[in-house]
C-alpha cells in the first residue's frame, strides 16, 4: 500500500519545499520507490530545489487535462533512480487543479510508488487543500515563531475536518511536527520559543528538530536536497527524521546543547 | 538558574511573552472554529429581534454553544443598559 504524505504549514517560507525535497530523497535513498509532487501551481519551486528545472517538459496540469501521460510528466531524479518528481505548472491558473484529477493521478501513482510526498503551497486555498485532501500522514513544518505556530494550528483544524479521511469518517490523518529553523542559542537566551513551548500549544508527535543552518541555502543554491549533504547539521536532522518516520529509534538532537561550566555559572549567551 | 540571574531584574522574556500571546489566541481560535457555522447569523438575527424591544448594542450580546458529553447548551448573554425603552 502506498502512503501519501503531505508536507504543509499554512505559513510560507518555513521550509516546506526544502523538507519535501529532503524527505523524498531520504525515503528513496532508503530503498523505497518515492514520488514528490509540487502542488504550488503558478509558483513552482520544487524543481529548482531538486535541481531538475531544465528537464521539465510536462507538468501536473498537462496530465490532468490529458495533454500528456503521467509517465511523460514524471522526471527521474539524477541522484537517485528510485525518486521521481512531478512538477507543478508555472503558467496556468490554479483552478486547473481539480479534486477528481488529483485523485486519479494519486491512484495511478499508488500502483507504482511506496511513498507519495505532496509539497503543499502556503495558504489554505485550493492548492493547499488538494495537497492535504488525500493524505495519510501530515508533516507539519513549523518555525519557533508566533505566526508560524498559529498557522500550523489552523492547518491542524483543516486536516481534521476538510480531508478525505475526515469526510469518510476513516482513521484520522497521522500528524507529525517538524520544527525547523531552530536556534538553540536563541532559545537559551530566551529570545525564541523552545520546543517545549511549541509542543505545549500544538502537542504533536515530534518527528525532529531541524536547526537553523547555512547548509540549507547552499543546498538550494546548487539544487541538491540538503539531506545529501551528510556532513551538515540540517542534512543529518532530515536523515534522522526519515529514519524515525520509518520506525527506527533515534534520539532527538539539536534541542539542547551542553552547557559549559562557566555558562552555567554566569548564564552567558 | 545561574548566579547572575539573581542580580538581573526579573523581566518577562521575549519567548515567554510570545508563548503567552499564542496560548490565548490559539485557545480563542480553536473554540470559535469548533462552533457551528450558523452561530454568527443566529446572533445577528436574535439581536435584531431584541433590539425591537430593548435598546442593546451589538457588543452587549455574546452567544456560546457548549458541548458536554450528553447535552448541548446554547448560552445567550445580553447586558441591558439602565435606560430601557418600552
Amino acid at each position: 500500500m502506498a502512503r501519501i504524505i503531505v508536507v504543509t504549514s499554512g505559513k510560507g517560507g518555513v521550509g516546506k519545499t526544502t523538507t519535501s525535497a529532503a524527505i523524498s530523497m531520504g525515503l528513496a535513498k532508503k530503498g523505497h520507490k518515492t514520488v514528490v509532487i509540487d502542488f504550488d501551481v503558478g509558483l513552482r519551486n520544487l524543481d529548482l530545489i531538486m535541481g531538475c528545472e531544465r528537464r521539465v517538459v510536462y507538468d501536473i496540469i498537462n496530465v490532468i487535462n490529458g495533454e500528456a501521460t503521467l509517465h511523460q510528466a514524471l522526471i527521474k531524479d539524477k541522484n537517485c533512480n528510485l525518486l521521481s518528481i512531478l512538477p507543478a505548472s508555472q503558467t496556468r491558473n490554479k483552478d486547473a487543479l481539480t479534486q477528481e484529477g488529483i485523485g486519479k493521478i494519486l491512484e495511478e501513482l499508488a500502483k507504482e510508488f511506496k511513498y507519495i510526498v505532496c509539497d503543499s503551497p502556503a495558504g489554505i486555498e485550493k492548492g493547499a487543500h488538494l495537497a492535504m485532501y488525500f493524505a495519510d500522514d501530515a508533516f507539519i513544518v513549523t518555525n519557533p515563531e508566533v505566526s508560524s505556530v498559529r498557522d500550523s494550528d489552523r492547518i491542524l483544524g483543516l486536516l481534521a475536518s476538510k480531508s478525505r479521511r475526515a469526510e469518510q469518517n476513516a482513521e484520522p490523518i497521522k500528524e507529525y511536527l517538524l520544527l525547523s529553523r531552530y536556534s538553540q542559542e536563541r532559545v537559551r537566551s530566551k529570545e525564541m520559543l523552545s520546543l517545549d513551548d511549541v509542543q505545549e500549544i500544538l502537542s504533536l508527535d515530534l518527528l525532529g528538530v531541524i536547526p537553523e543552518s547555512k547548509s540549507v541555502l547552499l543546498a538550494s543554491n546548487s539544487g541538491i536536497p540538503v539531506i545529501l549533504d551528510e556532513k551538515s547539521d540540517a542534512g543529518q536532522a532530515y536523515a534522522d527524521i526519515v529514519a524515525r518516520y520509518l520506525g527506527e529509534k533515534k534520539p532527538h538532537r539539536f534541542i539542547d546543547d551542553k552547557k559549559g561550566f562557566f555558562r552555567k555559572l554566569f548564564g552567558g549567551k | 538558574m545561574s548566579l547572575l540571574d539573581y542580580f538581573r531584574t526579573s523581566k518577562i522574556s521575549s519567548a515567554s511573552l510570545a508563548k503567552e500571546r499564542l496560548q490565548i489566541l490559539v485557545a480563542y481560535e480553536r473554540s470559535s472554529s469548533s462552533q457551528p457555522s450558523y452561530l454568527p447569523q443566529l446572533q445577528k438575527e436574535l439581536l435584531l429581534v431584541i433590539q425591537r424591544y430593548v435598546d442593546v448594542s451589538q457588543d452587549a450580546m455574546t452567544i456560546n454553544l457548549e458541548q458536554n458529553d450528553n447535552q448541548e447548551t446554547l448560552e445567550l448573554n445580553i447586558v441591558l443598559s439602565d435606560r430601557r425603552r418600552n
